[in-house]
């Protein structure tokens, strides 16, 4: 009885957590004489991709199209991945592997530097983008989100590098590696499945950003996928067919991605919380 | 010293001792320096700037471009920010939905993580991977599709309440036809439902944490407690809770940073920042800089006391955080 009850709270927890994004989905392959239907279907009797065709070839403004938003964002996504990536793994071997003076300093620096609202950063950000010229271009989104992913990308990786036994770097030294060569040829491949869990985090980040990208590009050309979206779905509230699908296309990656790596949000943000 | 630095004796060795120390020395800050460069200009100036930016009378993007003089006006900004009795109407309506939200996303996410631990696994591992679904969903897309189960036409939501029985409705209600029944139109009605948006959002994260900290502790002293017969709230309270103290600590000030700066599922559910009614300080900031005619200087000002406001509890954040590398 009580094993029922359980089960019971925990299909509903389930409905209420995963039933957006199903109806999300579900709504992108009906036709729409089916989503606009008096009594809605739970399931897409005739299911169809004609949305899915409407946005990959259509036009949603003259002369760009859903896959050119879809690359300014992959642009921006993956430039501020490999900055932000190289960037963060020199920091993190600094704090994981030297003992220096200001070490505690730039630990504490890094956590208080990721609870500034980033929210209130828009309009002095605004201000040097004007100021550098890059105003209404992507590498102005670029140079914002590496600032954004950076604190974070940091604090995560040098769990990572720590965790790589310094054994292993005194014996490549001992056969004579040069820094450099111990660097390369030991410490990067034991840490790249944590680079690439960090780097799926900064591409996260770069990818769902909106208010920035609303702010300093302003040419429809050059819009990020969120901007698109706004823009899109504020101009015909009626096509939600399109909508959806398009908003399918946008969470894909983010979800297959964060899927692989979510294990390793709870331990970055709670760390040291609960000691294992 | 540290293994670098012995790790590289041999190469050392053809170094004089003075110019080995030195290098060694110098390495760890010049690792240091591009990641310190980007957060000093991209993070830490930025801050500064807004301070600044929020003692002048900036009208203008040519201001912004150096075309034009900014005129200095001392703290006219924050005296016309806070004689301005629809600030109050903001500050207040901020205050009230992170608390909301705090207090909701974390009954809701303290009960699920408490579920899932008592599921057995399937049942677990099933739900987990729905509650993560709710979680990894971008606040963009998420926000998109509940404006959609709420469409006044042909959303579910509008459907349901159609389908009540019209005495029922009626009475409850005063209404039984619900079509082109605007859901976002009263601020009440709005703020309940980004509140249902932002929960759905964020609970996941807490039931994940919790169940990470139930998972960390040992589970005998519940057992035991409910084998002395103490009910499931007084288990919670009397055991659980006190044990999981620190990380409860945690996800409250991290939640409460979060919700006191909710801006993309505000701006996509009200479809830009026309309806004043339901500002939040962030959204009130961003427009009052860039809705025209933009004034960068009264958002900037706004922004500082957003700062100051989330900066209380960023302090309380950082010492806990502090205190357990501490103990651990």
């Amino acid at each position: 009885m009580k094993k029922i009850a359980l089960n019971g709270a925990g299909l509903l927890v389930a409905l209420f957590a995963a039933f957006p994004v199903y109806w999300m989905v579900a709504t992108s392959l009906k036709p729409n004489k089916e989503i606009f239907s008096a009594t809605p279907r739970p399931v897409p009797a005739e299911p169809t991709l004609e949305h899915y065709r409407e946005i990959l070839t259509g036009n949603l403004i003259p002369g760009v199209t859903f896959t050119d938003f879809f690359l300014n964002s992959a642009l921006v996504a993956v430039a501020t991945v490999l900055l932000s990536g190289l960037v963060a793994l020199l920091a993190a071997t600094a704090v994981a592997r030297f003992r220096f003076k200001l070490r505690t300093t730039f630990l504490i620096l890094l956590l208080v530097v990721q609870m500034i609202p980033l929210e209130a950063l828009v309009i002095p950000l605004f201000l040097m983008i004007q100021r550098l010229g890059l105003y209404n271009t992507l590498p102005s989104l670029i140079l914002t989100y590496l600032g954004f992913s950076l604190p974070f990308a940091v604090w995560m990786l040098r769990g990572f590098v720590a965790a790589v036994p310094k054994e292993l770097e005194e014996a490549a030294a001992i056969d004579g590696a040069s820094r450099a060569q111990t660097f390369r040829k030991v410490l990067f491949p034991l840490v790249a499945p944590g680079l690439v869990a960090t780097s799926i985090f900064s591409f996260i980040t770069a990818w769902n950003e909106l208010i920035f990208a609303l702010t300093f590009v302003n040419d429809q050309h050059k819009y990020t996928l969120p901007v698109a979206m706004t823009f899109f779905f504020g101009r015909d509230d009626t096509a939600w067919g399109s909508v959806m699908a398009a908003s399918t296309l946008f969470t894909l990656p983010v979800v297959v991605f964060f899927l692989l790596v979510q294990r390793r949000m709870v331990s970055g943000l709670v760390a040291g919380a609960v000691k294992g | 010293m540290t293994t670098l630095t012995e790790a590289t004796g041999e190469a050392a060795a053809r170094e004089t001792p003075a110019r080995r120390r030195r290098r060694v020395d110098r390495l760890p800050y010049l690792l240091l320096l591009p990641c310190l460069a980007i957060i000093g200009v991209l993070l830490l100036w930025p801050l500064g700037q807004v301070v600044m930016m929020s003692f002048y009378k900036l009208d203008s993007v040519r201001q912004l471009r150096g075309d034009r003089e900014w005129p200095w006006v001392g703290l006219a900004n924050y005296a016309q920010i806070l004689g301005d009795p629809f600030f109050r109407t903001v500050l207040r309506n901020t205050v009230l939905f992170a608390v909301a939200n705090v207090v909701l996303t974390m009954i809701l996410g303290t009960l699920v993580g408490l579920l899932l631990n008592r599921l057995g696994k399937k049942m677990a591992t099933f739900v987990a991977s729905c509650v993560m679904l709710a979680w990894a969903t971008p606040a963009l897309t998420g926000t998109i599709v509940w404006k959609w189960i709420f469409d006044d036409t042909s959303g579910l939501v509008t459907w349901l309440f159609n389908k009540l029985p019209d005495g029922l409705s009626t009475a409850l209600f005063g209404r039984s036809d619900w079509t082109g029944y605007g859901w976002f139109n009263d601020p009440l009605l709005f703020f309940g439902i980004l509140t249902l948006v932002v929960v759905w959002h964020s609970f996941p994260f807490i039931a994940v944490s919790v169940l990470a900290g139930l998972k960390s502790v040992p589970s005998e002293l519940q057992e035991a407690a409910r084998v002395d017969g103490a009910g499931p709230w007084r288990v919670f309270w009397s055991v659980t809770f006190p044990m999981l103290r620190p990380v409860f600590g945690i996800l409250v000030v991290l939640s409460t940073i979060w919700d006191f700066k909710v801006f993309t599922q505000q701006f996509v559910l009200a479809g830009g920042t026309q309806d004043r009614s339901t500002f939040m300080l962030s959204i009130y900031s961003y427009a009052e800089a860039f809705s025209p005619p933009p004034k960068y200087g009264l958002g900037s000002a706004i922004a500082v006391i957003l700062t100051l406001i989330l900066l209380v509890v960023t302090g309380v954040y950082v010492r806990m955080v502090l205190r357990q590398e501490d103990e651990s």
